[in-house]
């Protein structure tokens, strides 16, 4: 796909923004304030990636903060994350046909994070096979509802999208051909969350561990912390060089993001062990554990307090 | 009191869930608003008593922006302790506010109390302490957290409730006669608040909660929480108690759904 269609398709809707945005910005539809503005990066041949912003779900940003793309084989495209709404997912399926025309055959649901699944709804017309770790519909059948009301009330009914469940369900590990390539997916065991899956495309090479790898942006426990540092040695022996991490640039060297992720989760482990060994109370705790890493990660104080209730939670019963 | 609790839980829960009733008492309360539902809290409660505000005998500290809204520390200092014959805490704007009771036993050191609780919407928290003399003493916090009473487990129901009923106890420091110690219990339980929806069947899994714990120290009682919906999930109480004896600290434990649970631990006591 030649760069110029990519960039040019990116820029017009964010050059009318910008004419417009100083005039009148609470005018203008906030779907194409947000979503239209990004672009996609090429991050491998045919593979499509754009950068979610290191960010919450906001009424603006139609929680297009993961990031999401699609890889194209001869015989179809795979959909590598949905989008955080029906409104991301929208947009992610015109960019697709902006560029090719095969069908969209695979669509991946990487875990049951809302930024990460409301998507897939927009690519129901396309019926393709939703791929999902064996313990997603279980995460989804808890908490798909709750998700859904909780962004309901951010970006109202009509952009946020319905539940949607994986039609193949990946025990261990699966393999699709999409033609000229193949997608390897691995089931994790409970790390991030309870449900990642991760994919590996021998067209590039690339790895897609979803947010089982945060770059830049501070990691959010859902899972497991002993449990991800054990994946993160599972995802170190994957042979790929380069990934697409969940959050952070489009694609990052492997190594060096599982180094800097290995190192906040140990942190968190070793100090959070600590202060329950030394009797500091859950409430104390969220505010010194893993302190010295602030300045390492955006949106720090969002979730390190969270990160350290999670992990007192779990290690306080070792 | 508890009557009435479980009442008001099954009332307004109800109303909770049919369409986002949650959500009209919410962030942008009125403090009038705010005022005129802790007055038809507190009556409900204690009835004609008067509650009276106090700086002096309890405060109440919890943080200001929740970072988890399923586990919101809460810790309850009474500095004039020999005073103390209970305490209350009540989350106003909880589907069930009346989160706990706590009663203090002879064996008791009430100085300060620590609980985790659901906090299901901006708020303000109430604490209560009691006098031994029957008067009553209110302080409140305002806290901002919202959904921690609807918030999923992360877990199967099945996988939630493993291990339900174990139980620990940790002390802090060692015991020196004549001085209170500090004890942390820890209980597995799901503390189910009939808030958590089950997408596939449609259908919220039934509240299943610690309703009941006692703990004692020797023949003495320490204390006796009667619980509720707004206790997270694993509930954790730190208290303090008297090491005068021998123990041994024996801990019971029962749930709205006959579940009982018993223990007892090695007391640390003074050795000389």
């Amino acid at each position: 796909m030649p760069a110029a269609a990519v960039g040019g398709g990116g820029w017009r809707p964010s050059r009318r923004a910008a004419l417009f945005g100083g005039l009148c910005l609470c005018c203008l539809p906030s779907l194409s304030r947000s979503a239209e503005a990004f672009a996609m990066d090429e991050v491998g041949p045919g593979v499509f990636v754009r950068r979610g912003p290191d960010a919450e779900a906001t009424a603006e940003n139609n929680d297009a903060i993961a990031n999401i793309g699609f890889i194209v084989g001869t015989e179809g495209v795979l959909v590598t994350e949905s989008g955080g709404s029906l409104a991301d997912g929208r947009w992610l399926r015109a960019e697709i046909r902006k560029r090719t025309d095969k069908p969209i055959r695979y669509v991946v649901l990487s875990h049951v994070h809302p930024d990460h699944c409301f998507g897939a709804a927009a690519f129901a017309e396309d019926r393709p096979v939703f791929v999902g770790h064996r313990d997603l519909r279980g995460a989804l059948d808890a908490r798909g509802a709750f998700y859904r009301t909780r962004l309901v009330e951010i970006l109202g009914e009509e952009r946020t999208g319905t539940v949607v469940y994986p039609t193949l369900e990946v025990r261990d590990e699966a393999e699709i051909d999409l033609g000229g390539r193949k997608l390897r997916f691995t089931a994790h065991g409970v790390a991030h969350t309870n449900c990642d899956l991760s994919m590996l495309d021998t067209g590039s090479g690339l790895l897609f561990p979803a947010d089982l790898l945060f770059v830049g942006r501070v990691p959010s426990l859902d899972g497991s912390l002993i449990g991800w540092l054990k994946e993160i040695e599972r995802l170190k022996g994957m042979g790929a060089s380069r990934a697409v991490p969940g959050h952070g640039p489009t694609s990052v060297e492997l190594a060096a993001g599982l180094a800097d992720l290995g190192r906040y989760l140990s942190r968190l482990r070793d100090e959070t062990r600590k202060a329950i060994a030394a009797d500091l109370p859950i409430d104390k705790a969220v505010s010194t554990v893993a302190g010295d890493e602030r300045g390492n990660w955006s949106l720090f104080d969002l979730y390190n307090g969270r990160n350290v209730t999670q992990a007192y939670k779990e290690l306080e019963w070792e | 009191m508890k009557p009435f609790a479980l009442a008001l839980a099954l009332s307004l829960s109800a109303g909770a869930i049919s369409a986002g009733a949650a959500h009209a008492a919410g962030a942008s309360d009125t403090d009038e608003e705010r005022a005129a539902r802790w007055r038809e809290i507190q009556t409900s409660i204690f009835g004609d008593r008067k509650v009276e505000t106090t700086d002096a005998l309890i405060k109440v500290d919890a943080p200001v922006r929740a970072m988890d809204a399923a586990l919101v520390p809460i810790t309850l200092t009474m500095p004039e302790k020999d005073r103390i014959a209970a305490v209350h805490l009540i989350i106003d704007d909880n589907p069930s506010p009346y989160a706990a009771q706590v009663t203090f036993g002879p064996a008791a050191d009430p100085g300060e109390l620590k609980l985790r609780v659901r906090v299901n919407n901006y708020t303000n928290v109430h604490a209560v302490a009691e006098t031994k003399d029957g008067k009553l003493f209110e302080t409140t916090k305002f806290v901002k957290a919202s959904g921690g009473c609807s918030a999923p487990m992360g877990m199967s129901d099945e996988e939630a409730m493993k291990g339900m009923g174990d139980m620990r106890l940790k002390f802090a420091g060692e015991p020196q006669g004549g001085k209170p110690m500090e004890a942390t219990l820890m209980i597995r339980h799901p503390n189910f608040s009939g808030m958590q929806m089950n997408q596939l069947t449609r259908e919220y899994t039934p509240a299943r909660y610690i309703q009941r714990v006692e703990v004692s120290y020797g023949a003495k009682n320490v204390l006796t929480l009667t619980g509720d919906i707004s206790i997270s999930s694993n509930p954790v109480i730190n208290f303090a108690f008297l090491p005068e004896g021998k123990g041994p600290i024996r801990v019971v434990a029962s749930d709205n759904q006959n579940g009982r649970w018993e223990q007892s631990f090695d007391a640390p006591s003074p050795s000389n």
